[in-house]
């Protein structure tokens, strides 16, 4: 392939890449490698065996603890039929092999049968996917069956994911699969991604259609950046006025009761855990609509100034209206962790307020507002505790209040490798469960290939010992929404957080090279276009099934 | 003209973590011209580490309405007024008596629909009939008047086109009139977007008199097909929304090195072996003849462009011997660099070539490349040295690419279409015909370069500084729209030769998944830069205008990207 080699632009050349990427195309070296992200360990063989769509089935083991009717995997085998087989419509398949066997009705036996048995260690069926959850698996592939061990339902969907990869259609057609040996685990536990409905507002659809292509990406968190300054679309049960008063539009841009259990079914049905943020003190402007006193009135020249600070901390009232909000944001959202924000406090406000000004002296606090801080963050933090709940707080907190509970998690968005690695030494040293986002703000856009950048985190590549590590629990991509709505949300997510994702569940001596990732992660975005995900292109290229809609 | 390495000295500033709020709900419905509500604030920077934004060296704006509402780009001269009328179920879109376009005018008839369509939102509410009185503020009627008597219903437009009209908007009957239906169609637009709902949702319009040409007679948008396949689909919804920005030229630049799309009925071989894909990758005579259609419905013009003699690769899979062998040392490498110029066989197929293409695009002119041709290939074969010796070219490779330029210039000549090349050519000295356009690409010294090419007495027009597929973080159509053309040393008459400019979407790293979202609504920054009267440089009511702007394309079913943080009522459904 001469073709990109003669090009003259030394910023479009990347003949080696493009040469490897072909030969995958056309020499239809479809292995095993057609896994993102890379399992930890994979043997895979030449040897094929062939699918066919009116002779393949989902069962459970026996030994398996998931028996038929458990929701997640039942829904999972219906799910990972249709992406297996993206061609196939007829629609006359049945998801049970045990029963078609004995019933005898399957009008199609020529073809040489094939089923995907499922066991699992715990059936966890019904409940939520949680920090602790396991999701290890073992896939293996034989003539006429595969074998999918795992320890949760969690764990499955994992090793669905990965089988659905590792089938192939060959230039007739036809489906096949290797044979194949899978033993997988993610390196991290906590795999996040992080979307801003305040910013912009995005239609739950959206929404719904980004956990599907996490789960194309294993990822297992999606953090709900709820409400923020621009807008507060979340509507409240108990104060309803902070959406009517504070949405875009209190009719349309609002998440209703019933949309956030659709996305929190949603998401437990692909394994995600769904952290809401709700970010106080600061990033509350819109709070302050629909709730009279709760932000601090900023002073001018003696009087009102009539515009409004971060939260008002020298009020009770405000802590028995946080105690209150996080008391329904605890019942409404399963997840053990409620992420409580706390960072870019501005001060100014607070500084003109002579009540603010009081109540620091009151409390003793001189003229730190760092102390004023963290005297209200340890309240709302104690309110979360008192509701059974993690904490789970950005790095400003941790850099003002060192003496924060010790089972809270601390988030890193700020600096340079240098800088946060620096950071990751000191949280960890102070016995701090950590995650790591600053290296994963993916809403900063550049011209050229910069999932490099993604990619070639280490994230574990601070100064500090062993036990230190074990304590960075993971890391999450952020896509802030100052620039990104329903129009492009999808292209600019995919695939640019798949190549974090492989950083945060694959075996970093295995997949720290970014041209040997260039051709997988090539074949992996045109699998999500043509599971119907808008993601974009790495590079000059094509796909045989290109995306259909504008 | 890919190569742009100084396009990318901008201005870098840290953006701090403050937020200002600036919430401005309150006046909206105070103001009718706002076809949709938007709301919008100041705010920088959130939990953003070392964030590089380009140029903000003037404060981000605050959303308020502008007073010419949401009209983009702006027209030359308006008046709108407070009185406001009512837009009925029986109001309808006419032809004007004594017009030259009747109703047998496909153009026109089809723009009817679509603006009824676009303005009524889909939801067409029949009226109950004509006899049904109208209410003592209600508009009934737009009625369109093309006056000249060639109204050019059935023909292509051109680079001399009369764009122009005035639309005066009184009770009962709103006027449109215009020379030729293409000024009519911008008009049809203007009317659209005059168009607003009131606070009970009824559709409104305020009196309002326009007159309106465009600066500029080129004003084109560049989509790549050969580094990406897109989709027809992709394509005339992109023609769709150039409509709503009155942009009026597709440069399709439809072949390059990665692939060859173009399905030639006189050279098939061409994409059956170069595409990515022979039937799947591929544009079909119907697929172009539908494109091109769909485009002059909407009065804009398709010129194709057939780069060569670099830019080629694909070319030569379908076509032996048209590209150059390289040679490692005495023998082939079997690599392949430019089309060889030293060869007949090259010229007669070129001849045969573009013969097809000036009957198949109907456009007066052709884009033929001419850009970043690579030496190295020709300087390694034997074959070439030989000829370059005999032709006295000693070691100027330039003098080579001349020389096969100035045969195609000849050959392309006798199919009677003008031509437009990149800077290159100009550059190198080749011979030109006095109407070739030269296209300005590169980065740096684009202002010298367009003093030159039209103290050379050259027509010309502008991309260097819209290469749209550069992207950053933050608001960089600001950049986009600041551009003045011309800004260059030269004469009144030079300035005179600056016919437009283009947008352009290089496709190394864009497809059907992020194409549309990446050129809206950027290039409607260059858009109303190409339209509008040199002093529109507000860039606070630019900011106003194109929020609710680019709302209504997002209503219009197109995902034109947000400019910051906002809302629109109807947000993106195409998901």
């Amino acid at each position: 392939m001469g073709v990109m080699s003669t090009v003259s632009s030394g910023q479009h050349t990347r003949p080696m890449c493009y040469l490897l990427l072909l030969m995958i195309l056309q020499l239809g070296l479809h292995t095993a490698e057609g896994v993102w992200p890379l399992p930890q360990t994979l043997i895979s063989s030449t040897e094929r065996f062939h699918l066919s769509p009116q002779a393949f089935y989902f069962g459970y083991g026996r030994q398996s603890a998931a028996q038929q009717g458990c929701s997640v995997l039942d829904a999972a085998f219906k799910r990972y039929f249709a992406l297996i087989f993206p061609d196939y419509t007829s629609g006359r398949w049945n998801l049970f092999s045990d029963k078609n066997e004995k019933d005898g009705t399957l009008p199609f036996n020529v073809d040489k049968q094939f089923t995907v048995e499922v066991s699992v260690d715990h059936n966890d069926c019904d409940g939520y996917p949680n920090e602790s959850s396991s999701e290890r698996y073992n896939l293996s592939v034989f003539s006429g069956r595969a074998s999918l061990k795992a320890v949760t339902v969690w764990g499955a969907l994992r090793g669905l994911e990965s089988f659905s990869q590792l089938v192939y259609q060959d230039d007739f057609g036809s489906y096949f699969v290797n044979k194949t040996d899978i033993k997988d685990f993610p390196r991290f536990q906590f795999r996040g991604i992080l979307l801003d409905t305040s910013r912009h507002y995005l239609p739950v659809q959206a929404i719904l259609k980004t956990l599907d292509a996490m789960a194309y990406s294993k990822f297992n968190v999606f953090h709900w950046h709820i409400v923020d300054d621009p807008s507060f679309p979340y509507q409240s049960r108990t104060f309803p006025d902070l959406s009517s008063k504070g949405a875009f539009h209190p009719m349309t841009h609002i998440y209703t009761q019933s949309d956030v259990r659709r996305v929190i079914s949603h998401a437990r049905m692909r394994g995600i855990r769904v952290l809401p943020e709700f970010d106080s003190p600061g990033h509350t402007k819109s709070w302050g609509k629909g709730q009279p006193d709760l932000l601090t009135p900023c002073y001018k020249g003696g009087i009102p100034s009539g515009t409004f600070g971060p939260i008002n901390p020298a009020l009770p009232s405000t802590y028995h209206f946080m105690a209150t909000l996080f008391k329904e944001v605890s019942v409404v959202f399963p997840d053990s962790y409620i992420h409580l924000g706390g960072d870019e406090v501005d001060f100014s406000c607070w500084k003109s307020n002579p009540y603010v000004r009081a109540f620091m002296q009151k409390m003793g606090f001189g003229s730190d507002f760092t102390k004023l801080e963290a005297f209200y963050m340890e309240n709302i933090v104690n309110i979360t505790s008192a509701l059974n709940k993690t904490s789970i707080v950005w790095q400003d907190v941790f850099d003002y209040h060192e003496r924060i509970p010790k089972d809270t998690v601390l988030h890193i968005w700020k600096g340079t490798p240098a800088s946060y690695y620096a950071e990751l030494s000191r949280m960890t040293k102070a016995g701090m469960r950590v995650v790591l986002a600053a290296p994963w703000y993916i809403n900063h856009i550049s011209y050229g290939q910069d999932w490099h950048n993604y990619y070639t985190v280490q994230p574990l590549n601070f100064s500090g010992t062993e036990e230190q590590k074990k304590l960075v629990i993971g890391g999450e991509v952020c896509m802030w929404g100052e620039y990104v709505d329903a129009t492009n949300l999808t292209p600019r997510l995919w695939p640019r957080a798949s190549a974090a994702a492989e950083r945060l569940w694959s075996d970093e001596k295995q997949t720290s090279n970014v041209d040997m990732a260039f051709p997988r992660l090539q074949d992996f975005r045109c699998k999500l276009v043509r599971r119907g995900i808008q993601a974009e292109p790495l590079y000059v290229g094509h796909c045989k099934q290109e995306y259909q809609g504008i | 003209m890919k190569l742009r390495p100084s396009c990318l000295l901008i201005k870098l500033r840290l953006i701090s973590g403050s937020c200002d709020f600036a919430a401005s709900t309150n006046m909206l419905l105070l103001l009718k011209f706002a076809v949709l509500l938007l709301t919008l604030g100041l705010c920088q920077g959130n939990r953003q580490p070392n964030i590089l934004v380009e140029d903000v060296e003037d404060v981000e704006p605050a959303f308020e309405p502008s007073r010419f509402g949401s009209l983009w780009p702006l027209p030359q001269k308006v008046k709108i007024s407070q009185d406001s009328f009512k837009l009925g179920s029986s109001f309808r879109i006419v032809d004007g008596k004594g017009s030259s376009a009747g109703s047998s005018c496909n153009i026109l008839q089809n723009a009817y629909r679509r603006y009824y369509e676009y303005i009524f939102g889909g939801a067409k509410r029949q009226g109950l009939g004509k006899n049904r009185r109208s209410a003592p503020s209600e508009l009934t009627e737009l009625r369109v008047y093309i006056t000249s008597a060639d109204s050019e219903c059935d023909g292509y437009p051109s680079v001399k086109s009369d764009e122009s009209y005035d639309l005066s908007v009184v009770q009962p009957f709103a006027v449109l009139r215009a020379p030729k239906v293409w000024g009519a169609l911008h008009g049809l637009e203007t009317f659209s977007q005059l168009v607003y709902e009131d606070e009970y949702g009824a559709k409104s319009i305020n009196a309002t008199a326009i007159s309106d040409f465009p600066r500029f007679a080129h004003r084109g948008i560049l989509l790549d097909t050969s580094r990406h396949f897109l989709p027809v689909k992709v394509i005339l919804a992109n023609l769709e929304t150039m409509a709503m920005n009155k942009f009026n030229v597709f440069h399709w630049h439809i072949v390059d090195d990665p692939s060859f799309p173009y399905l030639s009925r006189t050279f098939p071989q061409l994409s059956q072996q170069g595409s990515y894909h022979p039937y799947t990758h591929v544009y079909t005579p119907a697929d172009v003849k539908m494109v091109i259609e769909f485009a002059r419905l909407r009065g804009i013009r398709v010129v194709p462009e057939f780069d060569t003699p670099g830019h080629t690769q694909s070319w030569g899979k379908g076509q032996p011997d048209l590209l150059t062998p390289c040679y490692s040392g005495a023998t082939p490498s079997g690599t392949f660099g430019p089309v060889n110029p030293i060869l007949n066989t090259t010229y007669d197929f070129m001849a045969q070539f573009f013969k097809e293409i000036s009957s198949v695009f109907p456009d007066g002119y052709v884009h033929l490349g001419g850009d970043e041709v690579d030496f190295t290939c020709w300087k390694s074969n034997p074959d070439i040295q030989k000829f370059m010796d005999a032709q006295g070219f000693g070691k100027d490779y330039s003098k080579l690419e001349s020389f096969y330029i100035q045969k195609l210039l000849n050959i392309v000549t006798t199919t009677k279409k003008g031509y437009i090349i990149w800077q290159e050519v100009f550059d190198n000295g080749v011979t030109l015909k006095p109407d070739t356009v030269v296209h300005v690409w590169i980065g740096s010294g684009t202002n010298e370069e367009m003093s030159k090419v039209t103290a050379a007495g050259y027509t010309t027009i502008l991309s260097a500084p819209w290469y749209l597929d550069y992207i950053s973080i933050g608001q960089d159509w600001r950049n986009y729209y600041k551009v003045e053309p011309l800004n260059f040393n030269g004469t009144e008459k030079q300035k005179a030769l600056v016919i437009g400019g283009e947008a352009c979407l290089w496709g190394e790293f864009v497809d059907a998944t992020n194409l549309t979202p990446r050129l809206w609504p950027r290039a409607s920054a260059v858009g109303e830069r190409l339209w509008s009267s040199k002093d529109v440089t507000d860039l606070n009511d630019a900011f106003n205008r194109l929020s609710v702007h680019r709302c209504r394309m997002v209503e219009r079913g197109i995902p034109a990207e947000p400019l910051f943080y906002s809302y629109c009522p109807r947000e993106y459904k195409g998901l």
